[in-house]
């Protein structure tokens, strides 16, 4: 069943990702493919991996940014940035797909796809303004991040693996998991905290995932008088001289 | 976004074949063309071959063809599956029409009203499967649907008076109800590209970020260095010069030489008239297939935002 679930789920679960803290190691998406090609309903296929055309199916891609923020302030940087299924609760993605193979999790608002029943036709992928779905080019089915739904209720795995491979092996701890339809989740703190982000929020699909901004630096004393070194000699005293009058 | 050629095809073909369709019920209703098996098999027969081959068309685009029958079950959220189900719906009132006008020779009203209905109703769904897409802002306009209505009426109704013509039926009173179609749907797409040649961009790369209120973003490390599946779907491009030459050849081939066409065919003796007329007919299907090629070429999809491009 393809439409939405007629109440939103309680539970959200997502994803916030830290783009301060993100190095782009790109290990996120490699933890990703290794876990995600052995544990779907087939594999996240690459098409000559090693030959002239090397391609292939993932379901998380960093992208490197310049940010250039001197217009309000800033000093620029380079922005991080993990692309991944957002979980949108009004997810436009699910409603297109003709066969309800596409669906939303009604219990934890989890995306999903039921590889028996896509047809391969594309409309979800061209549906979702964030890039997150790709065909799969040998199974010919869609393919998108299952929020590692087979690992966060797996009772097989020590409790400290129940959460998905991408925030597991983040070595910056730039990626957070829980549960962002309570408010008083460390998630949602940490979104509350960092002043955190839904990506295009007037295209009104409604992501869970959230994205925390960098942290505009601010530059500590001895910063400040590296940067504006206080003139010597006679300019020296006046200055002083006018700094000490109240 | 990638110009399949199953897709251009089906939109094609099957828009044409509802046009056909609309065509001639219009036609008999009217009484614009005598009933009877002639002109009951020459309208009715290659609109229902225009509508079947473009719905066999639209199959091989998909990864999996013998799971196609599913997609008839979500019509209550997807455009997709709703034009499948008004498809296979349409041919219910079509078959029945054609039956009574070709083998009873005789009009069925009402069956005519039904087929009406269920063709415009397929071409609107049709329409809104990529009318319905807000990630790519040229198709996420509200002319989408009435151009592909009208232009399915216009290369519907190029056929269709072509194929009267071979019956030898009276060409003056079909030709302005072509001409109409003709003028109508192409001035509808004339509009649609005035309005998205100054449509302001929807988004930025920052915004795709969530920074839009830092300042400006600037890819320089893509997450890939060869191609992928977003890239090959929803990265293809079309030099702007090459669009507008496409542009002029798509209304001389869809809208120029047919009205050329139906004009001198009612100066011809009907042999000369009805070549005259298919080759007209010929070209406004290729106008369309043109068209249709632009639709997709020059569309861009947000997610390419995230690729280097600065605004969509």
């Amino acid at each position: 069943m393809t439409s939405l679930p007629a109440t939103p789920s309680a539970k959200r679960l997502g994803l916030v990702i830290d783009l301060d803290t993100c190095v782009g190691c790109q290990a996120c998406v490699v933890h990703c493919k290794e876990w995600n090609t052995s544990s779907g309903a087939s594999a996240l296929s690459d098409t000559e991996p090693y030959g002239e055309e090397p391609s292939g199916a993932w379901l998380n891609r960093v992208h490197g940014f310049e940010l250039d923020d001197s217009a309000s302030g800033g000093c620029g940087s380079t922005v991080h940035f993990p692309r991944s299924c957002l979980h949108c609760e009004n997810a436009a993605c699910v409603t297109v797909c003709p066969t309800g193979a596409s669906y939303k999790r009604a219990e934890d608002g989890i995306v999903l796809v039921d590889e028996s029943k896509c047809i391969g036709c594309g409309l979800c992928a061209w549906a979702c303004p964030y890039g997150a779905r790709e065909m799969d080019q040998v199974a010919k089915v869609m393919k998108k991040c299952t929020l590692c739904v087979d690992r966060i209720y797996n009772e097989n795995l020590p409790v400290e693996e129940r959460e998905p491979a991408c925030v597991r092996t983040c070595p910056a701890k730039a990626r957070h998991f829980g549960d962002l339809g309570d408010p008083e989740s460390d998630v949602s703190q940490l979104v509350a905290e960092r002043g955190g982000v839904a990506l295009m929020p007037e295209l009104d699909y409604r992501p869970t995932n959230r994205y925390l901004p960098p942290r505009r630096p601010v530059p500590t004393a001895d910063q400040k008088a590296a940067l504006e070194p206080a003139p010597g000699g006679f300019l020296g005293w006046l200055d002083r001289l006018l700094a000490d009058q109240p | 976004m990638h110009p399949a050629p199953s897709i251009i095809f089906f939109t094609a073909a099957s828009g044409a074949g509802y046009g056909l369709l609309v065509f001639a019920a219009l036609a008999g209703l009217i009484g614009l063309v005598p009933v009877g098996s002639a002109s009951g098999f020459a309208l009715l027969l290659p609109a229902l071959l225009l509508v079947a081959a473009g719905l066999l068309a639209s199959a091989g685009h998909l990864g999996h063809p013998e799971r196609a029958w599913r997609a008839f079950s979500q019509w209550r959220s997807s455009w997709l599956s709703r034009e499948g189900v008004a498809a296979v719906v349409s041919f219910v009132p079509a078959l029945g029409l054609a039956w009574a006008w070709a083998l009873d020779g005789r009009l069925a009203p009402l069956l005519a009203l039904a087929t009406i209905l269920m063709a415009v109703l397929t071409v609107y769904c049709t329409a809104m499967i990529y009318a319905s897409l807000k990630p790519i802002p040229r198709w996420h306009h509200r002319l989408v649907p009435p151009v592909y209505l009208g232009l399915g009426a216009a290369s519907g109704s190029a056929v269709g008076i072509a194929a009267a013509a071979w019956t030898g039926a009276p060409l003056l009173p079909l030709a302005p109800l072509v001409a109409l179609a003709l003028l109508v749907g192409w001035g509808l797409k004339w509009r649609y590209w005035q309005s998205v040649d100054t449509q302001p961009a929807t988004a930025t790369t920052a915004d795709t970020v969530g920074l839009g209120d830092r300042g400006t973003v600037r890819l320089v490390e893509p997450p890939h260095t060869e191609r992928n599946y977003i890239l090959d779907e929803m990265g293809f491009r079309i030099a702007r010069k090459h669009s507008a030459k496409l542009r002029r050849h798509a209304l001389v081939a869809g809208l120029a030489l047919p009205l050329v066409a139906l004009v001198l065919a009612l100066l011809l003796p009907s042999a000369a008239a009805a070549l005259l007329l298919s080759i007209g007919a010929a070209l406004a299907l290729v106008g369309v297939a043109i068209e249709r090629w632009l639709f997709f070429a020059e569309a861009e999809h947000m997610v390419m935002l995230y690729y280097g491009k600065g605004a969509v």
